[in-house]
């Protein structure tokens, strides 16, 4: 079982690790989107403080939608994918290897910038470890939720505005307790019941969207 | 619409022992074209009973005035936009279960009522706030899910029609449904804590539990007649969608040389 998800897993790395470019712009566009924020609402500190977790969880979420047509694109136009397919392996354990070395690429990118980027709208120190984790546990839950609007959407021609129509709302509730999380977390109430619902999310995504992620691949290479 | 357990023995062919009759294309065309009529004059005759309840018989609220009236409208639309949310998740499944291309364009002849249904209920929604709270939008946990909602019918549309190929766009639109409707508690919940964690109940939907038996029945009216009137638009765009799928073959052509020949 652990072969091929192994080996999947080191394929997608190595040839992320030959691209490093790619994988810099999503970081960049996590960075710069954060920063436009300051320009558009005003610098007043308690204001940028009390924005900082949503914008941080937003520009994070954009970064993902932004980088997730790249989760199957390639493979589709090498005929990767079509290979993958027909292996007798199972189809759900390497998507799910698939999209953890997207998450590895894009998101855990994200997940250390994050800290850095709070310092600028002046969050307190003590809850940049609850960002952190939240942005851990949550930025997976978009890429497994994502994928299948990867592969629902695979070769169409409108595909990248379809792919943010069809996944951005149920993107609601990860940012929801996301963001919450560092906010009650600043408010005195504690991230506890955030935190653990964001990781029964993320175990309830593992659980199930690779296989909605699986049929939806079939029936984009039908 | 689906009593076929009499002509179970009628003919001889496997698939009419059950209910699955009647999921060919070719057997559900003519009679939906029956049904769709008479769903019509059903929606318009109980939707004038529920108005002229709604508004000239039902008693003025005596804390919001005439505006309440809206409700007549609005809440119908709201829970029809909900429950064709479900009935489109549940062909999808069926279709993805059983492989019946009918169930999948069910699925899709409900869709655009459905987000017919949950626009005007947001609509009126922001008409009839404005005066009774002040505000034409809250961000209360009932209508931004009802934005949510939106936006997965918004988002099934669009993926169906991206999708030229009709099975794959079958297929995919079932998925991203199922996916959407298994979603959809969540973000309800998530929602609902989400707003109340924020400011409280600042604004509460809920009305004075007493209501006036002619309101529900106004109201009752209302929804059945979104029911036949959803049963009867979605039966016609069905009955296009399979004229357009199959009409390469024999039974589409002899039916509209047919139409034509009436014309």
């Amino acid at each position: 079982m652990l072969g091929p998800f192994l080996a999947v897993l080191q394929r997608d790395l190595t040839l992320a690790w030959r691209g490093r470019a790619d994988v810099l712009v999503t970081l960049a566009f996590f960075v710069i989107v954060v920063c436009l924020f300051p320009f558009g609402v005003g610098a007043e500190t308690n204001q940028l403080r009390a924005i900082a977790p949503g914008v941080l969880w937003v520009a994070a979420l954009l970064s993902t939608l932004l980088s997730l047509h790249r989760l199957f694109a390639q493979d589709h136009a090498d005929g990767t994918l079509e290979q993958l397919l027909l292996s007798p392996e199972p189809t759900a354990l390497w998507v799910l290897a698939k999209v953890l070395a997207h998450w590895i690429v894009t998101g855990l990118p994200l997940v250390i910038a994050a800290p850095g980027l709070a310092l600028l709208f002046d969050v307190e120190q003590g809850a940049l470890g609850v960002l952190v984790l939240s942005l851990a546990l949550g930025s997976p839950i978009l890429a497994l939720l994502g994928a299948v609007g990867a592969a629902l959407t695979l070769g169409l021609r409108s595909g990248g505005v379809l792919l943010a129509l069809l996944v951005l709302p149920l993107f609601v509730p990860v940012l929801i307790f996301g963001a919450g999380a560092v906010d009650s977390h600043l408010g005195g109430t504690g991230a506890t019941a955030h935190l653990l619902l964001l990781g029964g999310g993320l175990l309830g995504a593992i659980a199930m969207t690779p296989f909605a992620c699986a049929a939806a691949l079939r029936i984009a290479m039908e | 619409m689906m009593n076929g357990t009499e002509t179970e023995t009628e003919d001889g062919t496997k698939r009419s022992r059950s209910l699955l009759r009647f999921a060919a294309p070719q057997v559900f065309y003519p009679i939906a074209g029956r049904l769709a009529p008479w769903f019509a004059w059903l929606a318009a005759g109980l939707c004038v009973a529920g108005l002229w309840i709604g508004f000239f018989v039902a008693p003025t609220d005596f804390q919001q005035g005439e505006v309440y009236r809206v409700i007549f409208i609005h809440v119908p639309a709201a829970w029809m936009s909900m429950f064709i949310y479900l009935i489109m998740a549940f062909w999808a499944a069926v279709g993805l279960v059983m492989n019946t291309r009918l169930s999948f364009m069910m699925a899709q002849a409900l869709a655009p009522t459905g987000a017919m249904f949950c626009f005007v209920s947001l609509w009126t929604g922001a008409l009839w706030g404005r005066p009774t709270w002040g505000t034409y939008w809250v961000w209360d946990a009932r209508l931004t899910s009802q934005l949510l909602l939106l936006f997965l019918y918004l988002g099934f549309i669009a993926l169906t029609q991206a999708i030229e190929d009709s099975r794959r766009s079958d297929r995919a639109g079932a998925i991203i449904a199922l996916v959407g409707a298994v979603n959809v508690p969540i973000i309800y919940f998530s929602v609902q804590w989400w707003n109340t964690l924020h400011q409280g109940a600042s604004v509460s939907l809920t009305r004075a539990p007493s209501m006036a038996s002619t309101m529900l029945v106004g109201m009752l009216l209302m929804a059945l007649a979104a029911w036949a009137y959803t049963f009867a638009v979605s039966f016609w765009r069905v009955r296009s969608l399979i004229l357009e799928r199959e009409r390469h073959t024999e039974w589409v052509a002899a039916e509209l040389d047919e139409q034509e020949a009436r014309a």
